[in-house]
């Protein structure tokens, strides 16, 4: 097996009075494949380390490498390809454009690949397809649940079959019913060998995911594996 | 076991536009109302060029019929003595026999001789028409026109008839010239057989009551003395023929003559409005500067109020020139926005204006080549600043909307 995600001693420190010590030598390596939740209380710094694993935040020191690529003193344009070809990301607040079809907000993801319209949108429908959205290409935003926006979120991400997909609290704004589709939907993912790193705050969430790492003021507290 | 380096990113060029686009497309209102100040700017400029273009375009219109090669001979101011100045019975032919001229024909004022109505009316009244002995080819000399009835001709020359200058006819209130309508000039009945429309190349014929000469000596003591001679020659030797004219119609005192082109007055008149045009301009320059100014700060609040989608994008793969490319495409879109309805809105006003002037619609094309010029630059200015700070925003910083 492949590694997607190679971190050791990771650290970062936000300036200010006091600096915050973010991330304080973080080490973690994710197998191609993988389902990993990342817990721990709020402030502990696992959206930090979701930001650096995605390549958005950039660690002081440490090494990171994400899907064989060295982070670490990379232009801003070699990390934007990282992004628009091998990483995915679905926040908590879904980030939908408003008034834009469902269609085009997944074929968004292949936006900055610079794949042509007609293609974005034909391998946007499969996509739609492939997370239960079928019937919904054409609503916008304001004519779906926030379940379902979730989905249309998730499927943007994937989009592109990126080698990572990585999800902060991607249930924070849903309610049990949805966020439990919504993460059901992450499971049938890693059947197709995708990579996924949640962030979660909710216990029965995490207590199905086959790997939990633990975080606490920056540093993996423990990490888990149940299957 | 490192994985092949990803292709680099890359927004089409038509994507670029689009995106750009979609973000206009999402506040409608809001970019008509930014757009608004460059599209005044650009309307004022495109309609004081066109207008002004339109203005010069109907003089030259005008010069081309009524042609450049007449000058107009007057004895001018005399130097001692009273009483107008007249040039020599002979000088007509005097004229006519320089070599190039090709057409000559003159009036002479009929001195001490008022034209009015009827006779009824109080001869101590004065009302500014004079009464001119016209030469039978006066008309086709200055180009002049008939707005209605006839012009007198040799055969109507010795009999009291008289055609009206426009002024003179509105003055009087003579519309009608089928014969029934006779006005008195100098206490003698004349019969209206003609009525002029103004003419351009000489305005005092339009104040004018036009008998024919003979019957001018005849009837009113005219003493064949002309007071303005017409004389057409080639277009290449006007200049010629004006150095000669004055020792040719006066030759003792050739100084006293005055020698005019009255088709320089008419283009000068043209070339006046052109100061006025720079100062309209410039106002115009003012209000693209105001319509800029909105611009960028529609941008700088757009930037401002979609921190979230510029950190979505940057997590989607744009790097930061795709950024900075957007949303200067979205601020060279929104002035161009102004540009194209500001250069539709000026057309508009030169082609109205130049209608209800009857004039003929001229629009240069260098102005709205200018327009687009500046609508770029404007556009481009105003969203740089917006559009780096766009692009320097953080993705992370831009994420964490709260
Ligand atoms: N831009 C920033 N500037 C300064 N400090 C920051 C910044 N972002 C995060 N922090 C601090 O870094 C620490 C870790 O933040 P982080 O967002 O990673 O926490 P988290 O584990 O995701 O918390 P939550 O569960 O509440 O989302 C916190 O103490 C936070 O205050
Ligand atoms: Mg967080």
């Amino acid at each position: 097996m492949s590694e997607v995600v190679l971190l050791r001693d990771v650290h970062r420190v936000y300036p200010g009075q006091p600096p915050v010590r973010a991330l304080a030598g973080v080490g973690l390596r994710i197998e191609a494949g993988e389902l990993v939740g990342i817990v721990g209380p709020s402030g502990s710094g696992k959206s930090t380390l979701l930001n650096v694993l995605g390549t958005l935040d950039r660690a002081d020191t440490g090494l990171v490498r994400i899907d064989g690529q060295d982070v670490a003193g990379r232009s801003d344009r070699h990390l934007s390809a990282l992004r628009a070809h091998r990483i995915g990301f679905v926040f908590q607040q879904f980030f939908l454009a408003p008034g834009v079809t469902a269609l085009d907000n997944v074929a968004d993801g292949l936006l900055y690949t610079g794949a042509s319209l007609r293609e974005r949108r034909r391998r946007a429908a499969r996509t739609l397809e492939r997370v239960g959205l079928t019937d919904r290409n054409h609503h916008r935003p304001h004519e779906l649940s926030g379940g379902q926006r979730q989905r249309v979120a998730v499927a943007r991400a994937l989009v592109g079959r990126p080698a990572l997909l990585l999800a902060d609290e991607p249930t924070g704004a849903l309610d049990s019913t949805s966020g439990a589709a919504v993460i059901e939907l992450l499971h049938e993912l890693r059947g197709d060998g995708t990579t996924i790193v949640i962030i979660t705050h909710d216990h029965h969430v995490a207590a199905d995911l086959p790997r939990t790492v633990h975080i606490l003021d920056g540093r993996i507290e423990s990490d888990e594996r149940t299957a | 076991m490192s994985t092949a380096t990803p292709p680099a990113s890359r927004l089409r060029p038509r994507d670029t536009l689009r995106v750009a686009f979609s973000g206009l497309r999402a506040r409608p209102l809001r970019a008509v109302l930014s757009a608004l100040g460059i599209a005044v700017g650009i309307a004022a400029m495109v309609a004081v060029v066109g207008i002004s273009a339109s203005s010069r375009e109907q003089v030259n219109q005008q010069l081309r019929e009524l042609g450049t090669n007449l000058l107009t001979v007057r004895p001018g101011q005399e130097m001692m003595g009273g009483g107008d100045a007249t040039l020599p019975p002979e000088s007509i032919d005097m004229v006519a026999r320089v070599g190039p001229v090709t057409d000559v024909s003159a009036i002479g004022t009929i001195q001490d001789t008022a034209v009015y109505r009827s006779s009824a009316v109080d001869a101590n009244q004065t009302n500014g028409l004079s009464a001119y002995a016209a030469d039978t080819d006066l008309l086709a000399t200055v180009s002049g026109a008939l707005a209605a009835g006839r012009w007198i001709d040799a055969a109507m020359a010795g009999y009291p008839t008289v055609v009206l200058g426009a002024t003179t006819a509105d003055r009087l209130g003579v519309a009608v010239t089928d014969g029934s309508v006779a006005i008195v000039i100098g206490e003698q009945p004349f019969v209206v057989v003609g009525i002029l429309e103004p003419v351009p190349l000489a305005p005092e014929l339009d104040e004018a009551a036009l008998v024919g000469w003979p019957v001018a000596s005849e009837l009113l003591g005219f003493d064949g003395s002309p007071t303005t001679i017409y004389e057409r020659s080639p277009e290449s030797a006007v200049e010629a023929v004006r150095a000669v004219l004055p020792a040719t119609v006066n030759p003792e005192n050739p100084e006293e003559v005055t020698v005019s082109k009255p088709s320089d007055a008419l283009a000068a008149q043209a070339a006046a409005d052109e100061t006025l045009t720079t100062l309209l301009l410039a106002l115009g320059g003012v209000a693209l500067l105001v319509g800029g100014i909105g611009v960028a700060n529609t941008m700088v609040i757009a930037v401002l109020e979609r921190r979230s989608e510029i950190g979505l994008r940057r997590a989607l793969g744009a790097t930061r020139a795709h950024i900075r490319r957007q949303f200067l495409g979205e601020s060279v879109l929104l002035a161009a926005l102004g540009g194209v309805g500001g250069a539709l809105l000026g057309g508009a006003a030169t082609a109205v204006f130049a209608s209800s002037r009857e004039w003929p619609f001229a629009l240069p094309t260098w102005i709205l080549a200018g327009a687009a010029a500046a609508t770029i630059v404007i556009g481009a200015l105003a969203g740089a600043y917006p559009a780096g700070r766009a692009a320097r925003m953080s993705p992370t910083a831009a994420l964490s909307v709260v």
